[in-house]
This record gives structure tokens, C-alpha cells and sequence, in this order.
């Protein structure tokens, strides 16, 4: 199936979930960077002649197989769980509804529980809503949502990436695809001077700091064989799996062969918070020898409990 | 002013299913029924508290979560409509209720003085939690009392279940002293599962019984040996083996909710009452009350 799909992506970001950046972008001069790092993505997303923005999020943890947003005109206003305290985030999003179904189907060929999501009211989460705020205020593209499963690992991931690149493909959509989520997410669990934020741990810093070596680097699918590693290291333990580079590459094409480009890596209560452009490239550093699997199709959990005892 | 006392904990699961097969007037979503092992036991516990004398419901939910300390809702009405972001398909509830703002903000300081990490949460627009209405509605359907609700700090996921254990007892602790002080009559609720690994797939027909059974046979054999710790009084031992029970089938007690309830009530060593115990998607869910009143406490099931 993969052979015959080429979709066009025409760039990549890799961007923060929390609120900061879009609510009081001035309370740290970090803050302020990130901003202006939303802000240049906006301005070359407006530039590009994309038809859909997609987003992949991290804050939108989903139980019942991959949740695919299908409101056409999803509108509310959100309040963070945590930084209410901040202020409320109104929104109207134009959503792609033909991309979501279609995503639906192809998720589904691939082996995946897939639904889309269609309800006056429906909760999106924080850092979809930071996300299209910042890079796409006035729905100038339409955008479509998915969720993160929470049990998914890296099979899944992988294949609702080349499901997407399936969808892509079939409609002939040029995507700029969107990843919402932190590095090292361990936040301070107190409240804190805004101008005194930091990163929580050097051990962390040093692990962001890597990570993003390799993203300037366009080393898109090293990163997505490190990320075993990474939510060891870095990630506190909410979910099974630290997948948003897996998902990218996937969506993005397993390879190293993208110019890579930090644009901001700040603090955000204590979490690693970067705004990072992937755009396709013909030079590489080269790929080196994965020893994972490349799963075309999800054929569910292996449930070794179900064998019984071995005779 | 006499003591405010803790008159009732109930540990009370919130799978939006059980709305939705009430078919209730607030929830959008339409259900053939289903789950009456579970919504029954929430009917009797319901006709109980409309027996006993209270003056709020506090209710402890694992689905506000903060990572920053514990929040409090801290305005007087809260009016909107909850969508369940996993399952928006069963529970779309329009909700108008009212928050004891005095009780939330004493509990909030007491916690605030015992060095717990706290918070208001006092912006308008913020849309209260599926769990709390969920639990609320199934136990007081009139919704003729105030409640409090507290998030869900998550010690579990940010350092262990080891440490949730001394961060929710504590908070339990300081919840207590607050409603003494209040000379309220307060009805406590902690909101969740027992053993929590869904099924990732959902039926047709959400409400077809003939689907329904819990995830594997390990979380059944665990969620009975803390049903049965309940029924015998052990609530101290609950807690002491609540770290080994949430690790061990993912158990929504991560969120420290039974851990609060009772430490706030002194681990009674009383049996709780059981209503009822059955899975939902695969999740194990008893429904069960804790009567410190020796004349009116009942042996249910």
C-alpha cells in the first residue's frame, strides 16, 4: 500500500502544548520566544499553499481506538485544566470533515479502531486549541485533529502515520502536518514566578538538547528510533509510550532526509517547550540500520495471555 | 456552632455508560439501558443519603487533573454542557449546579496551611469534569445539594503510588479538619474504578450486555480481594496494599480518590456497604459506602 502513496507534506512542526505562549506570551521573556516562533510558523504556513493543517496531539489522550475530529465548524471556549488561572481560549476551527472520514476508512484498512468525532461542544484539548490558534487564527486552511490512544505503541503510531499518508495521497491534499507536545514534560508541581521559569532538571536540558540536535539536523526517523529511550528518560510515565516522533515519521517519510530548524526551545513551568520545523529535503546524514520492525498493518494486540500455560 | 462531620463516603464510579443507560433529560445520547447491576446499586445507595441529614456532597474526580497542586472549584454555579472527550458518543450532559464555595475555600486553606500545594479555580468558563457529574448525578439525581470538587494532583504519575498514598491521606486529613470546622454535615465522594484497563474497541450497541466483561481475570481476582478487605473493615490494609493494586491492574485508584476518602474518615474499620460490583468496557466498578452511623449502617449485599 505504502508504494503507491507519495503525498506531499510540505513542511513539519513539532510544537508545546501549554497555554503560555498563547495567553501571556509576556510573562518571560521565554514565553515571548515561543511566541515568536509560533508566530513564524504561522507566517510561513500562510505562505505555503497547503490545503489541510494536521495535527497530532498528545493532550488529546483517546481510550476507544484513534479519534479523528469531524465537527466542520467546532466551536468553544476552553479552560486548561491546570492554568485556568490564566484565562479562557475561545475558538472556531474550521475542520477538513471529507479528510476525517476518509482518515476513518483508511485507518480502518490498516487494521485500526478508528471513529471520528462530530459533537457540538466536544472537549479539544489544550494544545490542539494553542496550536490552531497561534498557527492558523483565521482558519485561512481548514485543519483536522487526531488523537493519541493511550495504550497505542509504536506499531499503531506508525500505522495511523501511513494511514494518514494514505488519506493525503487519495485526495491529493498538500498537508502541513503538526505535532503538539512537549520534550521533557515534568512540570514543577508548584506554582511559580513566570520570570523565573526553567527547565526542571539539567538532566533534562541535556536530553532536550540532544533531542534537538537531531531534529536541526533533519534526523526525523533516528529520532523515532530513540523514543524507547527518550520517554524513559525524559517523559514522565502518563501514557505507554512516547510516540510523537514515531507518528511524524510515519506521516513525514522514515528517513533523515529533512532540513531541520529550531526555532525556540524554552521553559514552560518546568517542561521542555520547542517550536521545530521539519521540511523535506533531498540531502541526508544518512540513515542508519533500524532493528525495529516497519508494520504496514495493525493486526492488534499479541495477547499472550490467552494462550494458556505452555505445554 | 456544633462539629461539621464527614456523615457518608461513598466510592462511587464514573463511567459515563451509567448516565447514558438512565437515559436522564440532561444527557443528549439516547441507550436501550444497560449496566443494572451497577445503576440499580446506585439507586439504592441514592434512596439512602435521601435519608440521611447532609449539607454537602465533596467529591474527589481523577478526571480534573492538575499537576500543580490540588484545585478547588471556587465559584457559586457552574452551568454548561459535558462532553466526554473519550466516549461523546454516550455522554453529552447539560449541567447547572452549585458549588459550597465557603466549604471549598476552607478546605482549600487548611490544605494550603498543611503545606499542600492548592489552588482556586475561579474562571467562569471552566467546564466541570465528566466524572463529577457522572458520580453526582447517579447519587443525588435532584441535584438539590451543593457540592466541592477537588481535582486530582497526580503524585502517581509524577513520583509513585507510594507517594500518592502520603499526598491524598494528607489532604484527606486537612478536607476533615476543614469540615469539623464548618460544622457542616458532608457526604464524601471519591470518584472512580477500581481495576481500570479498557478495551480499546467498542460494541455496536454500547449497551449490549453480551459484550460486556471485565478486561482479564487478574483484575477480577484483585478488584475482589479489595471488595472483600472493605467488607471486613480493613480499610487501613486497602491503602497499605493500594501502591501493589494500582501498579498491578492500572487501577483508577491512581488518582488518589478512596486513598482521600478514607484517610479523611480515620481508615474506618467498620465493613463498608457493597452495592453492586460489574465492569464496564472492561473496567472493574463496585459501588460502596462507608456509614459511620452504627444504627443506620446496613449490610447490603
Amino acid at each position: 500500500m505504502s508504494e503507491i502513496n507519495e503525498p506531499e507534506i510540505i513542511f513539519g512542526v513539532y510544537c508545546p502544548p501549554h497555554p503560555q505562549p498563547l495567553l501571556s506570551p509576556d510573562a518571560n521573556p521565554g514565553y515571548a520566544k515561543l511566541r515568536a516562533a509560533f508566530d513564524e510558523c504561522r507566517r510561513r504556513i500562510e505562505e505555503s499553499d497547503a490545503d489541510i493543517i494536521l495535527v497530532y496531539s498528545t493532550t488529546w489522550a483517546s481510550i476507544i481506538g484513534h479519534q479523528i475530529q469531524a465537527l466542520e465548524n467546532a466551536v468553544w471556549t476552553h479552560v486548561d485544566d491546570d492554568f485556568h488561572y490564566l484565562g479562557s481560549m475561545p475558538y472556531e476551527f474550521a475542520i477538513d470533515t471529507e479528510f476525517a472520514h476518509a482518515m476513518k476508512e483508511n485507518s480502518e484498512k490498516r487494521g485500526l479502531e478508528a471513529r471520528t468525532v462530530e459533537y457540538e461542544g466536544f472537549p479539544i484539548d489544550t494544545g490542539s486549541v494553542v496550536a490552531l490558534q497561534l498557527l492558523n487564527p483565521d482558519n485561512r486552511i481548514p485543519s483536522c485533529i487526531l488523537s493519541s490512544n493511550m495504550y497505542s505503541n509504536r506499531a499503531e503510531t506508525i500505522v495511523l502515520g501511513k494511514a494518514v499518508r494514505d488519506t493525503l495521497a487519495q485526495q491529493g491534499k498538500k498537508a502541513v502536518v503538526v505535532v503538539v507536545s512537549s520534550l521533557s514534560n515534568r512540570m514543577f508541581t508548584e506554582h511559580i514566578d513566570p520570570a523565573e521559569d526553567r527547565i526542571h532538571s539539567q538532566k533534562d536540558d541535556d536530553w532536550n538538547r540532544k533531542i534537538l540536535e537531531f531534529f536541526g539536523d533533519g534526523r526525523l526517523e533516528d529520532l523515532s528510533q530513540l523514543s524507547r529511550d527518550i520517554h524513559g528518560q525524559i517523559r514522565v510515565q502518563k501514557v505507554v509510550a512516547y510516540k510523537p516522533a514515531w507518528w511524524l515519521a510515519a506521516t513525514m517519510g522514515q528517513h533523515n532526509n529533512y532540513d531541520g530548524e529550531v526555532l525556540a526551545y524554552e521553559a514552560l513551568h518546568g517542561s521542555g517547550g520547542a517550536v521545530i520545523t521539519l521540511t523535506p529535503a533531498s540531502g541526508s546524514v544518512g540513515d542508519k540500520e533500524f532493528d525495529e520492525d516497519d508494520v504496514e498493518f495493525y493486526r492488534g494486540d499479541r495477547n499472550v495471555l490467552d494462550r494458556g500455560m505452555l505445554e | 456552632m456544633a462539629k461539621g462531620q464527614i456523615v457518608a463516603g461513598c466510592l462511587a464510579p464514573h463511567p459515563p455508560h451509567l448516565v447514558y443507560a438512565d437515559n436522564p433529560p440532561q444527557n443528549e445520547a439516547y441507550s436501550e439501558g444497560g449496566w443494572e447491576t451497577l445503576r440499580w446499586g446506585y439507586q439504592r445507595l441514592a434512596r439512602k443519603l435521601k435519608n440521611i441529614d447532609y449539607d454537602a456532597i465533596v467529591i474527589f474526580t481523577p478526571h480534573w487533573q492538575t499537576y500543580i497542586g490540588t484545585h478547588f472549584l471556587g465559584l457559586p454555579k457552574f452551568k454548561s454542557k459535558s462532553v466526554d472527550p473519550v466516549f461523546p458518543n454516550l455522554f453529552r450532559y447539560n449541567y447547572d449546579l452549585t458549588v459550597d464555595v465557603d466549604l471549598a475555600q476552607a478546605m482549600h486553606d487548611e490544605a494550603h496551611a498543611e503545606g499542600i500545594i492548592t489552588k482556586m479555580m475561579t474562571n467562569p468558563d471552566f467546564r466541570v469534569d465528566y466524572g463529577t457529574i457522572t458520580s453526582c448525578h447517579l447519587l443525588n439525581p435532584e441535584w438539590d445539594k451543593p457540592i466541592v470538587t477537588i481535582s486530582s494532583n497526580r503524585n502517581t504519575h509524577y513520583y509513585s503510588p507510594e507517594v500518592m498514598v502520603e499526598q491524598a491521606t494528607a489532604l484527606g486529613r486537612a478536607c476533615a479538619k476543614a469540615i469539623e470546622e464548618s460544622g457542616k454535615r458532608v457526604v464524601l465522594v471519591a470518584s472512580h474504578s477500581l481495576s481500570h484497563r479498557h478495551f480499546v474497541e467498542e460494541a455496536p450497541l454500547p449497551e449490549d450486555m453480551s459484550r460486556e466483561h471485565i478486561y482479564n481475570h487478574s483484575q477480577y481476582v484483585w478488584d475482589m480481594k479489595i471488595i472483600d478487605m472493605m467488607r471486613e473493615g480493613k480499610s487501613r490494609e486497602v491503602i497499605d496494599i493500594m501502591p501493589e493494586f494500582t501498579e498491578q491492574t492500572m487501577a483508577e485508584t491512581e488518582g488518589g480518590g478512596l486513598i482521600w476518602m478514607l484517610g479523611a474518615m480515620g481508615y474506618p474499620k467498620f465493613p463498608a456497604e457493597i452495592y453492586g460490583y460489574q465492569s464496564v468496557i472492561g473496567t472493574g466498578n463496585v459501588v460502596a459506602c462507608w456509614d459511620p452511623n452504627d444504627e443506620t449502617r446496613e449490610h447490603v449485599l
